[in-house]
């Protein structure tokens, strides 16, 4: 299968591989997909708590060179947003941006997810509101 | 000399073909184009020399007489004239057959259609060193078991079953066996009487030959062998696989026997020497890796590398200088991991992630050093990026986690 330069770009060069201390309030920690279906995807996010802005993201991913491509970008996507700003994320704006072909949406299905729970978590973490 | 990319070690898939293979095959294009059924002119007869000189090839490269030669277009239609045509032939006698589950699709899915159609299929599991045992069939077989297929190599794991006792079990209890010998046949010794073999198919392609030409091997003698055809027509090859032969093809395979029975003592040291060499380098290197299927009872020039905890399909793209394949060629189009390694009890995680590794009559030391070279930096690249690893490395037991669905 042909990649397009923008996901070649992302799985050679991974922008924010990593991870955040998952035991941080102010980290949230997003864990979605599963081994059998060849994906899995983790996404952690820095919150400043008096701004309410995601000041940092990692990630690590079990995937194909899309699904590295789409969780890369969504922590590049984040970083800088506001909590409300990243849940408003769509997949379908990773699948543009990627040019991601048909059989691979669901990379960029399962990196929004990845962002919703990982806000989820910080949300749990620190009582506050989550409507989803 | 310069490294040439991409390089090409699929050679389970395909190979190139000889020069040499091509050589023989060309006059019969052109200046020897005649038909080799036509009886009654210069052009018929030195088409049917051609062909007559193939037989005897393909008879010395696995001890069977000539005339038990049958031309088909490859494996998949020999597999599917050697067990339809023996459930067909023989069906008052009985209607049970044996197979695996590691088989290639060309023998599962012409066992499923006889299923379908009331015959009653035993599917054996390898043990998780990919081998089927005589043991194992010798279990298996009843009083009206009619067919034991069971591949002489496995085409993902390269892992050699247990012949030529399958084929001693056949014969003692008087069962017919084939064997789909494509991954076998040119690399391996191989010989139909003293394996017991009463059927054997083989594709061309898969030893420097033409694409498109490969042979059934039928039994004449202790017992004969009798099929229904598939193919009905001229009533060419005894009846069994009618149509006019393809000339060039068969041509083509006798001379790509003749070289794989000429030099395989040769070809067998170099090419396991180097295939060693490269699973000793990546095993060395990248401590999780594992070698799939029984490492002794192997194909010399194949190896199947699991790379847990890193996935397949980003694996290939990060050694695409190297033509390679995960799972079985058929299979690395979907995202399901491979049967045949499920069939070993591999997880879902290790079975994501294994490489077959093929090496051929032209692969170089340099393109070895080159590949075992970027395996182990695009491994450990992954390794890095994955969240398993990680988890692992926490002392996390990732078997035991309640995965989302997806
Ligand atoms: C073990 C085995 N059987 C059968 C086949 C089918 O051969 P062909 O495609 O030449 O018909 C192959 C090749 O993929 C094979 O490896």
């Amino acid at each position: 299968m042909a990649y397009s330069e923008k996901v070649l770009s992302h799985y050679e060069t991974p922008r924010n591989v990593g991870s955040l201390d998952k035991e941080s309030k102010t980290v949230g920690t997003g864990i979605v997909g599963a081994p059998e279906c060849g994906d899995v995807m983790k996404l952690q996010i820095q919150v400043d708590e008096a701004t309410g802005k995601i000041t940092d993201a990692k990630f690590k991913t079990f995937g194909c060179g899309s699904a590295i491509a789409s969780s890369s970008l969504a922590t590049e996507w984040v970083k800088g947003r506001t909590i409300d700003e990243a849940l408003a994320i769509k997949n379908t704006e990773i699948v543009q941006e990627l040019s991601l072909p048909p059989v691979k949406i669901h990379c960029s299905v399962l990196a929004e997810d990845a962002i919703k729970s990982a806000i989820h978590d910080y949300q749990e973490k620190n009582g506050l509101d989550h409507d989803h | 000399m310069a490294l040439k990319l991409p390089i090409y070690m699929d050679n389970n898939a395909t190979t190139p073909m000889d020069p040499r293979v091509l050589e023989a095959m060309l006059p019969y294009f052109t200046e020897k184009f005649g038909n080799s059924a036509s009886r009654n002119h210069q052009f018929g007869w030195e088409a049917e020399d051609g062909v007559k000189l193939a037989r005897k090839q393909v008879g010395e490269l696995i001890g069977a007489d000539p005339k038990e030669i049958i031309w088909t277009s490859g494996s998949t239609e020999s597999n599917n004239l050697a067990i339809k045509g023996v459930a067909d032939m023989y069906k008052d006698k009985g209607r049970h057959i044996i197979t695996a589950v590691h088989e290639h699709k060309a023998t599962l899915d012409p066992c499923k259609r006889l299923a379908k159609m009331g015959y009653d299929i035993t599917w054996l599991e390898p043990g998780a060193d990919g081998l089927i045992t005589a043991k194992q069939v010798a279990e298996a077989i009843r009083v009206d078991t009619i067919l034991v297929t069971i591949m002489w190599a496995n085409n993902e794991l390269g892992t050699i079953n247990e012949l030529p006792e399958i084929g001693k079990v056949c014969k003692e209890k008087g069962v017919l066996l084939h064997t789909d010998a494509t991954q076998a046949v040119g690399k391996i010794p191989v010989d139909v009487n003293d394996a017991g073999v009463d059927l054997l198919s083989a594709s061309a392609h898969k030893m420097y030959g033409p694409k498109g030409a490969g042979f059934l091997y039928v039994r004449r003698r202790k017992p004969r062998v009798r099929l229904t055809p598939i193919i009905d027509g001229g009533g060419h090859e005894r009846g069994m696989r009618s149509g006019t032969l393809n000339v060039t093809g068969i041509v083509g395979l006798g001379k790509a026997c003749e070289l794989c029975r000429l030099e395989m003592a040769e070809e067998t040291a170099r090419l396991s020497k180097m295939r060693d060499r490269m699973d000793q380098a990546i095993l060395s290197q990248l401590e999780h890796a594992v070698i799939n299927g029984d490492p002794k009872r192997r194909l010399p020039h194949t190896t199947n590398i699991s790379f847990p905890y890193v996935e397949g399909e980003s694996m290939m793209m990060a050694i695409k200088e190297v033509a390679v394949s995960s799972g079985s060629a058929c299979t690395s189009a979907s995202l399901e991991p491979s049967y045949v390694l499920k069939a070993l009890g591999l997880g879902d995680e290790i079975a994501h992630s294994s490489i077959r590794f093929g090496l051929g009559r032209f692969t170089t030391d340099e393109e070895v050093d080159y590949t075992i070279d970027k395996v182990v930096t695009a491994v450990k690249k992954l390794l890095e990026l994955s969240p398993l690893y990680e988890m692992v490395l926490e002392g996390i037991d990732i078997t035991t986690i309640e995965w989302g669905a997806h």
